[in-house]
């Protein structure tokens, strides 16, 4: 399914190629219709769509397990915001241009917004109900929002470049950013291929974990620096994308169980799948025009949420 | 804004236990605690009228003050007449009329959710007025009263379909809160989705919904918010004492006569209208509906009526918000960013007490 939905991406668009002809244009570098052109042009899209896909759904199951949350998400909990408005900063103070460079703002950013977020959500007692995390989330959010705001006004030019930016989007992506960044996502990535049983063991809660051999506090430090690393890295490539790092963990659950070794290993191929096809839909839905995948996912996420908080009572979460 | 508490010095905890022990007899504490509340009122009331003096007074020409109140008693003043009375006049008058009804509808919301945090801009009733109100500027040209109407209609849609979703029986004021935070993000991204696609010309008058602005105001803009508050106040003052019945829990309230379901639907009712009417006149100024309960229950202390005095915060702080934004910064802003950095401090500030509380239980 992924390799179907990674096909689709690069052949449907404002202009759309058959699947020969998108075979042709990969395999064969002397082709030079405009299709093959088109088709060359979305690969970057779609490889970054494949990395932002899994980076933020491996973030979610993190967080979800970190913070025994299920309604934890690096947009929920007001870190891609955190991420943002560094890089804001970044761009429109210090003149910051390339990916590689404010990549360690948008670091410390989601850092900064994660520690806040979790010292309002718990109040320093250790534990948060998703109540208040997800109220604390939304507030830091908020206030993140109208200080990026804030901070671009002065900056007509810059305004409307942002604003797509400000949807989420993977478009514009190009292989030299990605090649910038990819050792951030990396990193972020090996983190998450080794948090699997430390997050099962968080899981059984605080006493078993520490009697299990698991250094709790460290354990959560580790955890947080991964989930933080991955949600800024895509910020910074693709702008805030919220719920994907919800809905695929939920969905990947359903399908294999609450085993987060599992989970994680899934998270990074429904991500792609989920972020990939709602791309895919943006470019479908408005033709010619794009609809940012960011604001797509919030479209189809936000009924999903909901829909979790039914299914649950209100003890269970 | 601090200067009610100068008058009236906040109690402390262990003080008005040995007030008890002295034998001071409970109605003169009472007393205490309504002079306290007459003080801090009168006290707001003296600031917003200077902060709306001030207004009038400042900005690229200044009047003297004689002339500002030539120009309100209706004279006419060369200049002045045009200068106050049509450009500063509307603007001061929206600020003041806004606040009050974003302080006003942010506290009802807070109190009857239980939550300092629930504000209509959290929980998604201003996210669902803005995406109305931008929907009607982009994709149907709509301006005045035909916009307001339609932002009142998405703000009570949207609340309307919140509390739907998330009534099950128990628990419903949390659930209600985290259904309203997705639905404002749902919400938020429509809005950007529908700003992406306008033109340029419409996009700068829709621009106003993301952080608030009060550029622009004219008397004809104002009247259908000024139609909403004066229908409205009255109604959320009369229900004043249902609502602090309320906060005591749904269980205190109805022992003490309180129908619990009707009138948290009537106040919600009432205070959704009322904020979109002053979210489409205004757009939404960032965290005022959630920063004003707090800090009139902090200056009158728990046990009276927070409507009035948050009111008045409300009406202070984006009046000397517009006032900062358009003439103290390095080049003039919107309210909405000075109401943001406001917002932003109170999360600081709830942070450190938050820190102290831990520190002081372990």
């Amino acid at each position: 399914m992924l390799a179907a939905a990674c096909v689709l991406s690069v052949a449907v668009g404002s202009l759309s190629v058959p699947p020969g002809q998108v075979w042709q244009a990969l395999s064969d570098p002397s082709v030079h219709t405009i299709a093959a052109e088109a088709v060359r042009s979305r690969v970057p899209r779609t490889v970054l769509g494949l990395l932002v896909g899994a980076a933020l759904a491996c973030s979610g199951a993190i967080m979800q397990g970190l913070t025994r949350n299920p309604l934890a998400d690096p947009g929920i909990l007001g870190i891609n915001a955190g991420a943002a408005v560094a890089i804001v900063i970044a761009m429109a103070y210090i003149g910051l241009t390339s990916a590689a460079q404010y990549i360690w703002f948008a670091l410390a950013g989601a850092g900064l917004a994660a520690g806040a977020v979790w010292a309002i959500g718990t109040g320093g007692r250790g534990h948060a109900t998703p109540l208040r995390l997800a109220l604390a989330g939304a507030v830091l959010a908020a206030v993140l929002t109208s200080f990026t705001q804030a901070l671009l006004l002065p900056h007509a030019q810059l305004l409307q470049s942002f604003r797509s930016w400000q949807a989420g989007g993977i478009d514009g992506a190009r292989f030299t950013q990605i090649e910038q960044v990819l050792p951030f996502f990396v990193i972020g990535a090996a983190m998450a291929a080794c948090s699997g049983p430390t997050l099962n063991a968080l899981a059984l809660g605080d006493e078993i974990a520490t009697g299990l051999g698991t250094h709790v506090g460290r354990a959560r430090l580790f955890l947080a620096v991964a989930a933080v690393l991955l949600a800024a890295t895509s910020t910074a490539l693709a702008g805030p994308i919220g719920f994907v790092g919800l809905i695929v963990p939920h969905a990947v659950r359903a399908m294999v169980g609450a085993d987060y070794r599992w989970v994680l290993a899934w998270c990074v191929v429904v991500g792609p799948l989920l972020l990939l096809v709602a791309d895919v839909v943006g470019r479908v839905i408005t033709r010619p025009a794009d609809v940012q995948v960011g604001i797509l996912t919030a479209i189809i996420g936000a009924p999903v949420f909901i829909g979790l908080l039914r299914t649950r009572r209100l003890g269970e979460l | 804004m601090s200067t009610g508490t100068l008058y009236a010095p906040r109690p402390v905890p262990g003080h008005d236990r040995e007030l008890g022990a002295a034998g001071r007899s409970v109605r003169s504490r009472r007393r205490r605690r309504q002079l306290r509340w007459n003080l801090v009122v009168a006290g707001l009331a003296l600031l917003v009228a200077a902060l709306f003096l001030l207004s009038l007074c400042i900005g690229e020409r200044t009047y003297s003050i004689a002339e500002v109140v030539q120009v309100i008693a209706g004279q006419h003043v060369p200049g002045a007449s045009f200068g106050v009375g049509v450009l500063r006049l509307p603007r001061a008058c929206g600020a003041v009329l806004a606040g009050a009804a974003f302080g006003v509808v942010g506290t009802c919301f807070q109190v009857l959710l239980r939550n300092t945090l629930a504000s209509p801009d959290i929980i998604g009733v201003t996210a669902g007025a803005n995406t109305a109100a931008v929907a009607g500027i982009i994709l149907f040209g709509l301006s005045g009263l035909a916009l307001t109407g339609l932002a009142v209609a998405g703000g009570l849609v949207t609340a309307v379909a919140i509390a739907l979703l998330a009534w099950q029986g128990s628990g419903a004021t949390s659930r209600l809160i985290l259904v309203g935070i997705a639905a404002a993000s749902m919400f938020d991204a429509a809005t950007l989705w529908i700003m992406t696609r306008g033109s340029q010309w419409d996009i700068q008058a829709a621009s106003r919904w993301l952080t608030g602005s009060l550029n622009g105001l004219s008397w004809a803009s104002l009247a259908p918010l000024i139609g909403a508050l004066l229908v409205g106040l009255p109604l959320v003052g009369l229900m004043s004492r249902q609502l602090g019945n309320l906060q005591l829990g749904d269980d205190v309230a109805s022992g003490l006569g309180v129908r619990v379901s009707l009138t948290r639907a009537a106040i919600m009712l009432i205070g959704v209208v009322v904020l979109a009417a002053a979210t489409a006149t205004t757009g939404p100024i960032a965290f005022v509906s959630l920063l004003c309960g707090p800090i009139a229950l902090n200056l009158v202390g728990a046990g009276h009526s927070s409507l009035l005095p948050a009111a008045l915060v409300g009406a202070a702080m984006v009046l000397a918000s517009d006032f900062i934004a358009a003439h103290l910064l390095l080049r003039s802003y919107p309210v909405g960013v000075v109401t943001g950095i406001l917002g932003g401090l109170y999360l600081i500030v709830l942070l450190i007490r938050m820190g102290r509380r831990t520190r002081g239980s372990a």
